[in-house]
């Protein structure tokens, strides 16, 4: 749960502005990104998530390493999807 | 057993390492603490310390949330849970975490409702759903989780949701290495900052480390690359007599933290005057509570909480592991009568908790890499 996944922002909600749906290893959730809301990632744009909101932006290339990091932690990481996969976040 | 884990970056590992070894002082022995789970996980998984000269120790620190939280809470959050107006809710880590009376795993078991979500938003929606119900979550974690904690109270409190509360156990990092650096167990010649709890109060936070305790902090990555570098410019700070914060991570965290998070956090929760941490005892203005304007999603005014304390069992070494004074293996259950199946203190429960970072990469001593860049070993 003190994981934080790379996620790749698809699209923002036009309802409802604080929610996006991101993309973590080909899981589609919607996580909050209000904590971002002073300057909110744009779809194409990556976010680090940690339980369900974006605590910051990163860059591919970070993200691509947080996903590297994250799947040498095997188990850990793999319930961290589960869960994801798990959310209903709306 | 050892796991000889070549990452793809050894070689500039080795260069680093070479570069941190001439830093050293003859006859000086060095001891960092890498206050953040991730970075144990980082170090165990990758051996980073076979890379470093013998003369430079890594010590854990207490950053891992679930391996912190005391045993009474657990059971106080376990008769909040034997409620039959509540459906108690946390994360999958914490419902392994032990109690006096079993985990939250073995209370569900035996017919509790307790729900394991992904993000507190996750309960929120199980209050929404369950309108007959109290929906409490148990919410734990440093400043990483409480943004999300807070956010989610806010979102409750839009929307006029009666039946959703925390039963908080937010702890907070600062204070925590300031009892380390109070304890007289430990010296220490520096920190590595941890990472994602940084990404939220950012990096001044340390200054009075290096002011006060004239300890250098270098907020880091999670990459073996990123430890090296952190512990490199360590290295370079004490040559150089200096003592300062700085951040490797910056790619991530911003100096300034995230201002809206702290904004959040401000507004829903406050300090409590002390908590309890397991091992580490009483710490003051360590842990934060439910702001008194939120007192309707407050758990504990909600519900009589019994409050308890539990002393830690007494093969358990967690608090010396916490500390950094004793290793895991040094611990006399490690690997006998607590694993992670079994755990019975809570570093065997998070995968970041540190006898858990041993238990699983098997190392139990250093082997050293040789550093002299080019050679292979
Ligand atoms: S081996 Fe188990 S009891 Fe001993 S310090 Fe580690 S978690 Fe605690």
């Amino acid at each position: 749960m003190c994981l934080g996944i790379p996620g790749e922002v698809i699209e923002i909600r036009a309802d409802q502005p604080d929610l996006a749906k991101v993309d973590v290893s080909g899981v589609k959730r919607l996580i909050n990104i209000g904590l971002l809301s002073d300057d909110p990632p744009q779809p194409g744009e990556w976010v680090l998530i940690h339980v369900g909101f974006a605590l910051s932006r990163i860059d591919e290339a970070e993200a691509a390493a947080a996903m590297e990091f994250l799947e040498g932690i095997g188990q850990a990481y793999e319930d961290e999807i589960a869960a994801l996969k798990e959310s209903m976040i709306d | 057993m050892r796991f000889v884990d070549e990452f793809r970056d050894a070689e500039q590992a080795r260069a680093l390492a070479a570069k941190i070894a001439a830093l050293c002082e003859p006859g000086r022995q060095y001891k960092f603490m890498e206050v953040c789970g991730g970075h144990t996980h980082t170090i165990y998984k990758h051996g980073l310390e076979d890379y470093l000269p013998e003369s430079i120790n890594l010590v854990h620190g207490p950053g891992c949330p679930v391996c912190v939280i005391p045993m009474g809470r657990i059971d106080d959050a376990m008769h909040l849970a034997a409620r039959e107006d509540v459906i108690m809710t946390s994360f999958g880590d914490m419902l392994r975490v032990p109690g006096s009376n079993g985990s939250f795993f073995d209370a569900k078991a035996r017919g509790t409702d307790i729900r394991m979500v992904y993000s507190p938003l996750d309960s929120l929606k199980i209050a929404r759903q369950n309108p007959d119900k109290q929906v409490v979550f148990m919410a734990i974690g440093f400043e990483t989780t409480a943004p999300s904690t807070a956010m989610t109270m806010l979102r409750a409190r839009a929307e006029g949701l009666k039946n959703f509360s925390v039963f908080c156990n937010h702890v907070t990092i600062v204070p925590a290495i300031k009892a380390i650096l109070d304890s007289p167990d430990l010296r220490l010649d520096g920190f590595l900052g941890p990472g994602h709890v940084s990404t939220v109060i950012g990096c001044r936070p340390y200054e009075f480390i290096a002011r006060e305790y004239g300890k250098p902090v270098v907020t880091a990555g999670f990459e073996p690359l990123d430890i090296l570098r952190s512990i490199y410019m360590l290295m370079v700070q004490l040559a150089e007599g200096r003592c300062e914060v700085e951040n490797q991570y910056s790619r991530v965290v911003p100096w300034d933290g995230n201002l809206v998070a702290l904004k959040a956090i401000g507004e829903t929760m406050e300090l409590r005057p002390y908590f309890e941490w397991r091992g580490l005892g009483f710490i003051s203005h360590s842990a934060m509570k439910v702001r008194e304007k939120y007192a309707e999603m407050d758990a504990e005014l909600l519900f009589k909480v019994p409050g308890v304390r539990v002393a830690d069992p007494k093969a358990c070494q967690c608090g010396e592991v916490l500390k950094g004074v004793l290793k895991p293996w040094e611990c006399k259950v490690f690997g006998t009568a607590c694993t992670p199946e079994t755990p019975i203190g809570t570093c065997m429960v998070s995968p970041e908790g540190a006898c858990a970072a041993y238990y699983n990469y098997g190392r139990m001593e250093r082997h050293r890499v040789p550093v002299t860049i080019g050679e292979r070993p």
